[in-house]
């Protein structure tokens, strides 16, 4: 197979600038067909400014953009007929019913009036919204307008889906529903792109992942490896009656790998987080609580660029 | 589920980098499509843009025809009030449906319900947009047309044959305006900035050889007058209904095709500029 068959989407150097304002600077990726591929990082870190020049509707400031081999600013239209587009905000047409958004978001690629009918039937099913397929929109969900965006996104099919915060907003229960959507479209073979500052939906659903910070990727790898290459197995998070968590700092040095100062508690990075809380006790430190966790993103995250994802 | 490839348009976009015009898909008719499903939900819309010449027709056609009776036009015809009043209603109608269209809704798609956003995540381009919304102006602002003139003829307003080209007259009148509405509207910060859109079209409804002759003004607030669109609307319009054709009609076009164009292409050059950036 050649590059452009496996390889859906390169980028190399990558760039975007707004005036004199570096949203993306010079990263590097791929993504692999089959695969879910996520962009982790803070609000303002070029996710959305890499997202929206992968979808061929940002101009690529410098460095070069491949999307099934082809380039951006001359095959855009061709590119975006493959790609499926989830943005961050819900775009769906208000003054439209449900099946409706369908069928014209479909007429928008060109689908013949049969075919988008065809597979609106399916993606309503898909969406769990057969039921509301005539009501209007605006009193939907928020869920149920995601799934509706998402469904909306696959009238044409794509082999891409790009998805912009796909949960951002939504509740627990409806979070789980999207993620058991996006599942089964990635079983069914749709190469998924998605971007997110939450790290237990970037834990569930990417195979690989790159972390962002300031337009910059600054580590990549599967959930696991990296980890496994930026944090200890466990965490013993201690909460104190103090406004000041860094005075405790001290008091722990050596209890594990390596100690975080955050607002409201101190994080000890350790393979074995109960032998951390044990030691903490000999030393005759008493937190109001602790806490023995496995890391998470969140704390590579942490230990990366010394920030929280959710500020 | 299947899935599979949708067709792409390799032809189209080829043209598109030939041509130093905004990219568009030839899909701009799509938009036409949505334009009309969101109008069967909202059909009393149609009744309000037909409703208003209408009641103008017969409020001052019938209502000051009666002070008035006879109109000497500017190219020196005798005609009575009403004949002279309608073709001038027909293009102002035109005018106001196709500015209404091209910047309060298409503001609002814009800026509020994001529609574009999601067009452009599509093989459409920008151009697509431009000629779909405006088309879409022309095709709502035709049927207003045609009732209108439907309602003249009953009324006994129209007096040549030459008068069947009233009607594509019309939407050319509204492509003019619609392209530099819409152009206009790329510009529009809030909607505190649409009072200069009825800044612009109040004194152009008034004052474009409307309701009485250019001869009327001193000399040079007809060459002021002359110079404004709707006077070359309406000069378009009364020429047709009355069966004054001559030379003179092509430079109204002319300036109409001009101003069409100007609007069009900035248009879509303005959405490039505000949505691909």
């Amino acid at each position: 197979m050649s590059d452009g068959e496996t390889t859906l989407v390169r980028a190399r150097g990558l760039t975007k600038t707004f005036g004199g304002f570096t949203a993306v600077d010079g990263v590097d990726f791929a993504v692999t067909r089959g695969e879910c591929f996520g962009f982790l990082g803070p609000n303002g870190a070029g996710k959305s400014s890499t997202m929206r020049m992968v979808g061929c509707v940002s101009p690529v400031t410098g460095g070069e953009l491949r999307l099934f081999g082809l380039d951006p600013a001359t095959d855009g239209p061709a590119i975006r007929a493959r790609l499926g587009v989830v943005p961050q905000r819900d775009t769906l047409d208000e003054e439209l019913t449900v099946e409706e958004n369908l069928w014209i978001y479909g007429r928008y690629f060109g689908l013949s009036r049969r075919e988008v009918r065809e597979r609106a039937g399916e993606l309503l099913d898909f969406a769990q919204l057969t039921e509301r397929a005539g009501d209007k929109v605006e009193p939907l969900s928020g869920g149920m307008k995601r799934r509706l965006t998402i469904a909306r996104s696959l009238i044409n099919g794509p082999e891409i889906l790009l998805l912009d915060e796909p949960t951002t907003g939504l509740d627990p229960q409806a979070r789980h529903i999207l993620w058991d959507r996006l599942f089964r479209l990635k079983r069914s073979g749709v190469t998924l792109v998605l971007t997110t500052h939450y790290m237990d939906e970037a834990e569930q659903l990417c195979d690989r992942l790159v972390v962002m910070d300031h337009g910059r990727i600054v580590a990549e790898g599967s959930p696991q490896q990296l980890i496994k290459e930026y944090s200890s197995r466990e965490v013993l998070e201690l909460r104190f009656d103090t406004d000041e968590h860094g005075e405790w700092a001290p008091e722990l040095v050596g209890v594990g790998e390596r100690v975080e100062v955050l607002p409201d508690r101190l994080l000890v990075y350790a393979d074995d987080g109960d032998a951390a809380a044990s030691e903490v006790h000999r030393r005759g430190v008493e937190p109001l609580s602790s806490l023995v966790r496995r890391s998470t993103l969140e704390d590579v995250f942490l230990h990366l660029t010394g920030r929280s994802l959710v500020d | 589920m299947s899935f599979t490839t949708a067709p792409t348009r390799g032809t189209a976009s080829r043209l598109a980098r030939l041509l130093p015009v905004p990219a568009g898909a030839g899909l701009g008719r799509m938009l036409v499509e949505r334009n009309a499903t969101s109008f069967r939900h909202g059909w009393i819309a149609l009744v309000t843009g037909f409703a208003e010449p209408v009641f103008y027709l017969f409020s001052l056609g019938v209502g000051i025809g009666a002070l008035v009776r006879t109109v000497t036009t500017d190219s020196g015809a005798v005609v009575t009030y009403p004949v002279f009043v309608a073709p001038a209603l027909l293009a102002a109608s035109a005018m106001n449906g196709a500015v209404m269209d091209s910047t309060f809704n298409v503001f609002f798609k814009l800026k509020y319900a994001k529609l574009y956003d999601s067009v452009l995540a599509t093989p459409m381009g920008p151009r697509d947009i431009a000629v779909g919304e405006i088309s879409w102006a022309l095709i709502r602002g035709g049927v207003y047309s045609a009732l209108f003139l439907v309602v003249a003829l009953l009324a006994g307003a129209v007096q040549s044959w030459w008068a069947l080209l009233a009607l594509p007259a019309a939407v050319f009148i509204g492509f003019a305006f619609a392209a530099v509405g819409m152009f206009a509207t790329t510009f529009m910060r809030s909607w505190v900035d649409f009072d200069y859109v009825t800044l612009a079209i109040q004194p152009m409804f008034l004052f474009s050889a409307t309701f009485f002759p250019l001869s009327t003004y001193p000399t040079a607030l007809q060459w002021v007058v002359q110079a404004t669109p709707l006077y070359h609307g309406v000069a378009l319009e009364r020429a047709l209904m009355l069966g004054e054709v001559g030379v003179g009609v092509l430079g109204h076009v002319v300036y109409l095709l001009a101003l069409g164009v100007v609007g069009l292409v900035g248009a879509a050059r303005r959405l490039e500029r505000l949505l691909l950036s």
